[in-house]
């Protein structure tokens, strides 16, 4: 009787360190993926943090400027002055109320619309 | 090993025997306990470390943080970047590696590269910093010998827009693994602190200004200063209930992301010269507007109150005259209005320096903006040494008391916000709320009176549809060469609220010897100079500003009338 006994905790202690030296080396491979994953991570956050700079860079305001200059006859935009804004009561819209309706909302729901007009500035003009 | 469990024979059956197993116990034991003790000593040994989850790879360099707009656009960040340098030492042939790297970066000098290759130190810097293209091809040569630091540099993506207010770094203590970037002018050494601190590193710094109306407001003011080729000129715009300078401009102005090229000349004249926040200038007749308030805070007239105004007022030596003809006797709202030197002068004196000193206190015309900006605590206003009488009178029309336009966009936002003080702030978000300078009432009268300038007065040109401009004008004649005033040289600024009737901005123009040529005479005026450009200005950002024009009510009929039946 003593004798299975002690083959049975013999047996279950061989199988708890064979349990416990596999633990151990998938903690350690889980270890080397977790810093191989959190070295990506900051690689990544660096590429990301590079990426917004550069975002920033393209969309700087003097260079957007420049590009809208240069493309002014393609573009055809003028400043946005106050003068063309209006209320929306004041636009003549088609008869048909479903048509209204479709589009009231859907342009500005500030009541408000820009109407594309080209002004030059006041005092160029003087 | 059976035998270990039945300890009956050790009683019993002494001998050799029994002798050997206690010897094996005790070996053991002490087997254990030396196990145990090496550990231990194994464990107080080593530095205490947690299991390796976390690395430094995922913390990274401690950053220094951001500067942002208030809609969050990136003002000033931060780039990964490198610093070369040798080792020359471990150099093969430190010639042939001055040649290939004299090919890659030509703005080095060849012969100062090989002299530091060939002597005698172990440790050269090459070039910092150095850009991911030029690195690659460093490594492509691979030469031993060679290595690269990391280092930081700071860009500030809005480039000539914000220039004045980020400021500049410098790279302070440098070394192979690391380079501490120090604040040298700006937000950027106001809050340098602030800004290295490691713990707020993931938190940038959120300023009040607003990019694209800063952007806005810097193209009109430099087509007006071209236009009127003017020699520098400033805006600011700031928002009167908060005090947050919504877009502060400084022309000219320069490229932050440059290297600093050296500015001969005076200081003042400089691009890096922030005209806005740092420059000081009789403002002239816009402190007529103040004057006129504190008279009438004080009780000693209203708005109606007839002054006489001669055209020549004498005290003592001195005399205080007019620009053009007013009328013998003049209302202090027309005073104002028509801008009368005297009429401001009479105000003073009526008022008393003692009181006119302590309005003027109140308003901070004695101290520092208070902007977080390095360069504006030093901008205390330039006050008469001596105070006496004469120098109120000269400074209740804007003479002798030289103030930056921060100054005074601060005080006319005071009085526009109720007469509650209004400290100026580059940084975003409510402040806390002002002591009381002047009464509700007298707010409102000088808002009417200011709207009447831009109605009727010398701010016709400013106003601008919708937004019920009104200011104040200001012509202040330059100090010239020979001393006394040159009338040929002037700054003309123009101050206003807007709108009126529920003032949400005041925007301050101010240009430097600015010439209006498109008439018969020349003109400096600011009512044909600064004042055009600030209604540009309006025009311009209010809608980016998100305000629409109060248009007054139609009176004939629409064209077309959606009346749904015919």
């Amino acid at each position: 009787m003593l004798r299975h006994g002690l083959a049975m905790l013999a047996l279950t202690i061989i199988a708890i360190a064979g349990w416990a030296y596999s633990v151990n080396y998938n903690t350690m491979t889980a270890f080397d993926r977790v810093r191989e994953l959190r070295g990506q991570i900051a690689e990544e956050r660096e590429a990301l943090q590079v990426l917004r700079v550069e975002w920033a860079w393209l969309n700087a305001p003097d260079r957007l400027q420049r590009l809208t200059e240069q493309f002014a006859s393609q573009l055809q935009l003028v400043p946005l002055v106050p003068d063309v804004l209006s209320h929306t009561a004041i636009v003549p819209f088609p008869e048909d109320p479903a048509t209204t309706v479709e589009i009231a909302p859907v342009i500005d729901r500030s009541g408000l619309i820009p109407v594309p007009v080209s002004r030059p500035a006041a005092w160029r003009a003087e | 090993m059976t035998d270990f469990a039945a300890p009956k024979n050790l009683r019993t059956g002494a001998g050799q025997r029994a002798d050997w197993r206690l010897m094996l116990l005790m070996a053991s034991f002490c087997l254990c306990y030396a196990a145990v003790v090496l550990n231990m000593g194994l464990l107080a040994a080593t530095d205490p470390t947690e299991p390796v989850i976390g690395d430094a790879a995922s913390k990274g360099r401690p950053v220094r943080g951001e500067i942002i707009d208030r809609d969050g656009n990136l003002l000033a960040a931060n780039l990964p970047a490198w610093s070369l340098y040798a080792h020359p030492h471990v150099m093969k042939d430190p010639i042939k590696v001055a040649n290939a790297l004299d090919r890659i970066f030509p703005d080095i000098d060849r012969e100062t590269l090989l002299k530091k290759l060939t002597g005698q130190r172990r440790f050269a810097w090459i070039k910092r910093p150095v850009t991911p293209r030029e690195r690659q091809l460093v490594h492509d040569l691979g030469f031993p010998g060679l290595h690269f630091g990391n280092r930081e540099i700071r860009i500030y993506p809005a480039g000539h827009a914000m220039a004045h207010i980020v400021g500049s770094v410098r790279a302070e203590r440098e070394d192979v693994r690391y380079t501490e970037l120090t604040g040298s002018a700006g937000i950027e050494k106001h809050f340098d602190a602030r800004l290295r601190a490691p713990e707020l590193a993931g938190q940038p710094v959120r300023l009040a200004l607003d990019l694209p109306v800063q952007q806005a407001v810097r193209a009109v003011l430099g087509d007006g200063m071209e236009r009127l080729t003017a020699k520098g000129a400033s805006a600011v715009l700031m928002k009167v209930r908060t005090g947050e300078v919504v877009s502060m401009v400084s022309l000219p102005d320069f490229d932050p992301n440059a290297k600093p090229i050296f500015f001969r000349g005076k200081a003042e004249d400089s691009p890096r010269f922030n005209r806005a926040a740092q420059g000081r200038y009789e403002l002239g007749s816009t402190f007529k507007v103040l004057t006129a308030a504190m008279a009438i805070e004080a009780g000693v007239v209203n708005a109606e109150t007839m002054i006489q105004t001669p055209s020549q007022l004498k005290y003592g030596r001195h005399r205080i005259g007019e620009s053009h003809r007013m009328p013998a006797q003049m209302s202090v709202e027309n005073i104002v209005v028509k801008s009368s030197n005297v009429g401001s002068a009479k105000l003073a004196m009526m008022l008393g320096t003692r009181r006119f000193k302590e309005y003027l206190e109140q308003l901070g015309m004695f101290d520092p903006s208070g902007l977080e900006l390095a360069e504006s605590a030093k901008a205390k206003p330039l006050l008469p040494p001596y105070w006496t009488d004469l120098s109120s009178m000269t400074i209740s029309f804007g003479h002798g008391l030289a103030a930056s336009p921060i100054h005074l966009a601060a005080a006319y936002a005071t009085l526009a916000n109720d007469g509650l003080r209004v400290r100026p702030t580059l940084l975003a978000g409510p402040q806390e709320p002002g002591e009381r300078v002047f009464s509700k009432e007298t707010s409102r009268e000088m808002l009417r009176i200011m709207r009447q300038v831009a109605v009727r007065g010398t701010a016709r040109r400013g106003d601008v549809p919708g937004f019920e401009i009104g200011g104040k004008t200001g012509t202040a004649e330059k100090i010239g060469a020979r001393g006394g005033y040159d009338r040929n040289r002037v700054i003309s600024t123009f101050a206003s609220v807007f709108p009126t009737s529920d003032p949400e901005y005041v925007l301050i123009v101010s240009l430097d010897e600015p010439t209006d040529r498109s008439g018969r005479k020349p003109v400096r005026t600011a009512g044909r100079t600064a004042v055009p450009v600030a209604a540009e200005i309006v025009r311009r950002v209010t809608p980016l500003l998100d305000m629409r024009p109060r248009l007054a009510p139609v009176t004939e009929a629409p064209l077309t009338l959606n009346t749904g039946a015919e």
